[in-house]
């Protein structure tokens, strides 16, 4: 066997250096940053309470992002979390209604059960009808809000209204983290590995990174796309549990916009719009870290209103960055293509 | 029609075959894509195809990929009978094959790229990165090749793309690799480092066909090569035994001269005027005139730059000096629209995604190009629209139901009228033909050859680029032969032979002609040498 | 008008009567007419006159949000552009002292830049539509409310707000309708008369094919985008003249009923398809279903769960009746195949 010298082919990257350019990096950077600042201005910022606060601000957030995220990375979107997240919320109030004794484990079961089925119908739409899960969803959103508003009405549960061990998953805390947000670490930290060394969860990355090589090669992209729904919805749904769990009413309301700051979230944790590439903790980082950012303006005493704009520089500022390091990427391989002419 | 058992060399005793077909046809509508496909590969070979374009090769190559299932003919693989319905069934059999374009997923690492679908598992069941990352850091050092196992795919270049596929044929244990024109993409010492990478796979006993038209190539690597043409097989050779010449002659051997005509045309004044175009990494220096009424093609291998040449005097891609003149105007860059208003037209290469808005209607797609023309005070009128277009689909003769389809449900020859009409109507002083008759029936074929000459005969300049010989040496007035981004060789209609374009297009290596130049080689050949 | 498939002339009528916009138009009738005999008070020129105030700025950015999906792209940000018009007015109204003519011309200016930047991001830069307009619709909205934070101006000239209500004669019809015509009337000439408009069809079938064919088409996107701007920005004003309020919220959630008015038109999500009739009529389709079930006093919430209905049902019925008509022609194919096996002929 003979070995040629050739030309340079990749030089073998460092694991630092792999560190240092992950997606992850920027938004990761971006909340330890803004944290810092924030302490330094008012160090109230990280008092047990305000910090207890954060977290539960950023709980619900998270789930909504890891969710969000296995879909994206298929090259989809589910605009419908919103009210997917409203009506389980008010399912749950309505269920303790019903049943004020029953076991908290049942309603979390029911509650993500009933996610999944809402998630289940955006899955089936999109894998048969052939047609961009943005106008499915949309029109799903729809529909759902629809269902919501018209079985709630004017109704609210309060969370008087819950058992009291209910509402104290999101007051106890263990080892100074509400219980909520444990469950929150713990699902991100499950789906994380589900995506990375799981086969299914693989497969997700190669659907979204070419959908028709991964049909060529014979993964069942079908199925595999209606699971990622439907675990978008279950997972939501289980933040609609815990929404009724830690805010004080839930009603026709419930969840109403909130889909996109989900979206946002995502994207500027580094997952792709276009699907095939970012992690599931990147989604969850960049879900913390829009929900830091109520939470640091009101404590440096910035109007509060520059949030939503603020969240837009974010957005467009990570999609400008992702096309600014393709680029690079497609120029660097032009130079080595180029023959010698 | 001698068959492969008849013709070929005796056959090594010591296994069956690692792949036969023999006598396979395919047939798409109209088109004979596959008249006798017949080709058998040994284990421990690397054999060459050989054929120009349309001969069959590609449809040759699908059907062992299982991409298509032939029509009729046998096709045993390690001796057995093969019927496969689908890729993953070949792949199944041992049958891996690596197309011009691989299809990597960019965003996955390479190491992951080689097992999707079957990552190795480690600890809980989980996927074992490190067991990965070694299982493809051992295959790359087989092949002798270092590639990073944990880099993402996306960036890497054609020729570590193919790499990795390779990888990743041997981690599914192939026992017959196939390369479709490997190394169109490649430059020199990426070719060495594939080269030497098969001949490794050789060495332990898989058979390898490649496709190729570099003479050079084929003639350093195979060790046997088949020649297709027409959709049919004629001959295969021990590479130590043949020629190339010998090569080419069965590869082009047809009759030529009545099959084509070109009328004599009143050549006019320059029309087009290209002076030292050089697109940095793809051609350089390129020099050349047309006048009106003259034929001029473009000729050489895939890769030498016909096309890009063609793109950038058009104004679809940009270029790094020189000009580009219509009528002694000069041609700003990059801009078609100057190009068109200027009377230049183009029929691209790929029809269905360059030159056809495939789901507008046939009306739609010929009166594209004059929107702006139909239009007074900024507005179309319909009638006056639809009045050109039956106008037009008419001169060429274009067959369609009504005008109003979608040019999708056209044929592949009514389609190229389509793009031909649109170009015409804008009354063009050059039109640009780029493979004007591929995947074309014969017969309409000879419609379009006869609607060349003709334009030429009224005074347009036409710019052909083909790859098809017999249609270059036929039509053409001269020939400029492209070699790696230059031109190598000018050929006139009298002096020109199949053997020279190819001789030019292959860059004319010492193995053949040591020590001549184009000019010396041209005048030997004519004067009968 | 529309590129619909025929095969006779006689075929083509046959298929203008049952395409798509046939469909919407007919379901139109459909609901006006059985809306007039059982729904109390539809049958009025107040019907009219508020049904039309209602669905106006649908319609209006719904003109320019056809041009743009055709393209292949799509414009999330319009409702906030409105909101931040809205925003803008009022700040400019209540503290800059200049009459009422000036501020209304600054703030369109908005609508352009609004539009210009998104053009910019997504031509020059060549970053998705769908990524770009979700971050300008967070961007943009929270300008809005940096501008003029949770207050509402309201301080209008009456004779304005009169004007935005008030009807021609006694037919019920809004004055503004002639402007909104207008603007119809320029969207549908530009579309299906014009060279652009030809350009543009190609442009959003084949992006490729259309540079060949000398479209600009970085030109052409960045105009389009543009164009919603201005136009949300003119809604922006509408909205606040016709409330007689500014504030950050106006037009909130817009932007979903234009695109489910727009695909329930018959424009295609994917590009290259679709007509300005159509589109309109989704616009009217959607509004005078709305009006008339609020009338009939169906609850709110049921108006929601419908124009959602019709959104899904819209973009999934092509693709079934697709389904359908391709595993008719396989089978077709296939009792070919096996007549043609079965006499023993071969094919050349």
């Amino acid at each position: 066997m003979s070995t040629v010298t050739h030309a340079p082919a990749a030089p073998r990257s460092s694991s630092l250096k792999r560190f240092l350019t992950a997606r992850e990096i920027p938004v990761a950077s971006a909340l330890i940053a803004l944290i810092a600042v924030t302490y330094i201005i008012n160090p109230r910022f990280l008092s047990p309470q305000s910090a207890k606060d954060l977290m539960l601000n950023a709980t619900i957030m998270v789930i909504l992002a890891v969710a969000q995220a296995l879909v994206i990375i298929t090259r989809n979107v589910d605009l419908s979390v919103g009210a997917i997240l409203g009506l389980v919320a008010f399912g749950t109030g309505t269920v303790f209604n019903i049943f004020p004794n029953i076991p908290l484990v049942v309603v979390f079961v029911v509650g993500m059960f009933f996610g999944g089925l809402l998630g289940s119908i955006n899955g089936m739409l999109v894998t048969s009808a052939k047609v961009p899960a943005l106008v499915i969803t949309l029109g799903t959103l729809y529909i759902f809000r629809g269902v919501l508003s018209s079985w709630a009405g004017s109704n609210q549960y309060f969370s008087g209204d819950n058992p009291k061990e209910f509402g104290n998953l999101s007051v106890d805390t263990f080892l100074s983290v509400p219980i909520i947000t444990i469950i929150a670490v713990v699902i991100t930290v499950a789906v994380a590995m589900f995506m990375s060394s799981v086969r299914s969860g693989r497969d997700l990355y190669a659907i979204g990174s070419d959908p028709d090589a991964a049909r060529l090669f014979g993964i069942p992209v079908g199925v595999r796309v209606l699971s990622a729904f439907i675990a978008c919805g279950a997972l939501t749904g289980l933040a609609g549990v815990l929404y009724t769990s830690r805010y004080n009413s839930v009603g026709a309301l419930t969840g109403s916009g909130i889909e996109l700051d989900v979206v946002a979230a995502v994207v500027v944790g580094g997952v792709a719009i276009f699907g095939g590439s970012g992690t599931v903790a990147g989604a969850a980082t960049g879900a913390v870290l829009l929900a830091t950012i109520t939470g640091a303006l009101t404590a440096t005493r910035v109007d509060k209103f520059w949030q939503q704009a603020i969240v837009g520089v974010l957005i467009l500022a990570a999609i400008v960055i992702d096309r600014v390091v393709s680029l690079r990427r497609t120029r660097k391989l032009r130079a080595s293509e180029a023959k010698d002419v | 029609m001698a068959t492969a058992a008849e013709t070929a060399p005796a056959l090594t005793p010591a296994g069956t075959l690692a792949l036969s077909l023999r006598g396979a046809s395919k047939t798409f509508g109209p088109v004979v894509a596959l008249a006798d496909g017949t080709i058998e590969i040994l284990p421990g070979e690397i054999h060459a195809l050989v054929g120009e374009n349309g001969a069959g090769k590609s449809t040759l190559v699908k059907i062992l990929a299982g991409v298509h299932s032939p029509d009729g003919g046998e096709f045993l693989v390690g001796g057995k009978p093969a019927h496969f319905r689908n890729v993953s069934e070949s792949k199944a059999a041992g049958i891996s094959v690596i197309y011009q374009e691989p299809t990597l997923f960019p965003d996955l690492t390479v190491a992951e790229n080689i097992f999707i679908g079957r990552q190795p598992k480690g600890r809980a069941g989980l996927i074992s990165r490190g067991e990965m990352r070694r299982r493809a850091a051992e295959l790359f050092a087989t092949l002798g090749v270092p590639i990073d196992p944990d880099r993402i795919a996306d960036g890497l270049s054609i020729a570590d793309q193919q790499i990795i596929e390779i990888a990743k044929a041997i981690s599914l244990d192939a026992n017959v690799l196939v390369m479709d024109e490997p190394t169109a993409a490649l430059s020199g010492v990426e070719v060495e480092r594939l080269f030497s990478v098969a001949r490794a796979l050789r060495d332990k006993g898989a058979g390898i066909l490649f496709i190729s038209h570099r003479f050079e190539e084929v003639f350093d690597l195979s060790d046997r090569i088949t020649v297709m043409r027409d959709g049919r097989y004629i001959q295969v050779h021990n590479t130590a035994e043949v020629t190339a010449p010998a090569i080419v002659t069965e590869m082009v051997g047809r009759e030529l001269g009545e099959l084509f005509p070109k009328k004599e045309a009143e050549v006019g004044d320059i029309v087009l005027k290209v002076e030292g175009l050089t697109s940095v990494g793809t051609f350089r220096d390129i020099d050349f005139e047309i006048r009106a009424g003259e034929i001029v093609a473009l000729s050489g291998l895939v890769g030498a730059g016909r096309t890009e040449v063609a793109r950038a005097v058009f104004g679809i891609d940009p270029y790094d000096v020189g000009s580009v003149s219509i009528d002694g105007a000069r041609l700003n860059p990059h801009s078609p629209q100057d190009a068109i208003a200027a009377g230049i037209g183009f029929v691209p290469e790929d029809r269905r995604k360059q030159g056809l808005v495939l789901d507008l209607s046939v009306a739609r797609n010929v009166t594209l190009t004059l929107r702006h023309s139909l239009a007074r005070f900024g507005l179309i009128s319909g009638r006056r629209e639809k009045a050109a277009a039956e106008d037009w689909s008419q001169r060429l003769q274009v067959k369609t139901g009504s005008q109003d389809l979608p040019v999708s449900t056209l044929s592949g020859g009514n389609q190229q009228k389509v793009v031909l009409a649109k170009w015409l109507a804008t009354d063009p002083k050059l039109l640009i033909v780029d493979e004007p008759t591929r995947g074309i029936d014969i017969g309409t074929k000879s419609e379009v050859h006869r609607l060349l000459s003709d334009l030429a005969g009224r005074g347009i300049a036409i710019l052909m680029i083909s790859s098809e010989l017999p249609e270059v040496l036929g039509m053409a007035d001269r020939i400029l032969v492209m070699h790696e981004g230059r031109i190598s060789a000018e050929l006139h209609r009298g002096g020109a032979t199949a053997e020279l374009v190819m001789q030019a297009a292959m860059g004319n290596h010492g193995e053949l002609h040591p020590g001549r130049t184009n000019e010396e080689i041209s005048t030997g050949l004519e004067a009968g040498e | 008008m529309s590129e619909t498939v025929t095969s006779t002339s006689r075929g083509q009528w046959s298929r203008r009567l049952t395409g798509h916009d046939a469909v919407i138009f007919y379901i139109l009738i459909s609901v006006v007419v059985i809306s007039m005999i059982s729904v109390n008070y539809f049958a009025s020129t107040l019907t009219v006159g508020f049904l039309l105030i209602q669905v106006l700025p649908i319609l209006l950015i719904a003109m320019p949000m056809a041009l743009v999906i055709v393209s292949g792209e799509i414009d999330l940000s319009v409702a906030s552009t409105a909101g931040l018009t809205s925003a803008t007015m009022g700040v400019l109204w209540r503290d800059s002292g200049l009459d009422i003519g000036s501020v209304m011309a600054l703030s369109l200016l908005v609508g352009v830049l609004c539009g210009a930047f998104n053009g910019f991001l997504i031509t020059t830069l060549g970053l998705p539509s769908l990524a770009v307009t979700i971050g300008t619709l967070a961007l943009y909205r929270g300008l809005a409310l940096v501008v003029i934070g949770d207050q509402k101006v309201a301080s209008f000239p009456k004779e304005l707000n009169a004007f935005v209500l008030s009807k021609i004669g006694s037919t019920g019809i809004p004055v503004m309708m002639i402007f909104v015509l207008i603007v119809i009337a320029f969207f549908a000439v530009l579309l299906h008369f014009t060279p652009f408009g030809r350009g543009l069809y190609a442009l959003g079938y084949s992006p490729q094919a259309a540079t060949f064919v000398g479209v600009r088409v970085g030109h052409s996107k960045f105009w389009l985008f543009v164009a919603t701007g201005i136009v949300s920005s003119m809604v922006g004003v509408f909205l606040t003249l016709r409330l007689a309020s500014a504030g950050p919220d106006n037009g909130t959630g817009m932007e979903l009923s234009v695109i489910a008015a727009v695909l329930l038109g018959g424009v295609s999500i994917f590009g290259g398809r679709g007509n300005i009739p159509g589109v309109v009529g989704g616009v009217l389709l959607i509004g005078t279903l709305t009006y008339a079930l609020r009338l009939a006093k169906v609850p709110e919430t049921a108006l929601i769960i419908v124009t959602g209905g019709l959104l899904v049902l819209s973009v999934v019925a092509p693709s079934v009746i697709a389904w359908g008509k391709e595993r008719i022609r396989l089978n077709r194919l296939h009792r070919e195949i096996q007549g043609q096996n079965a006499s023993g002929t071969t094919r050349a």
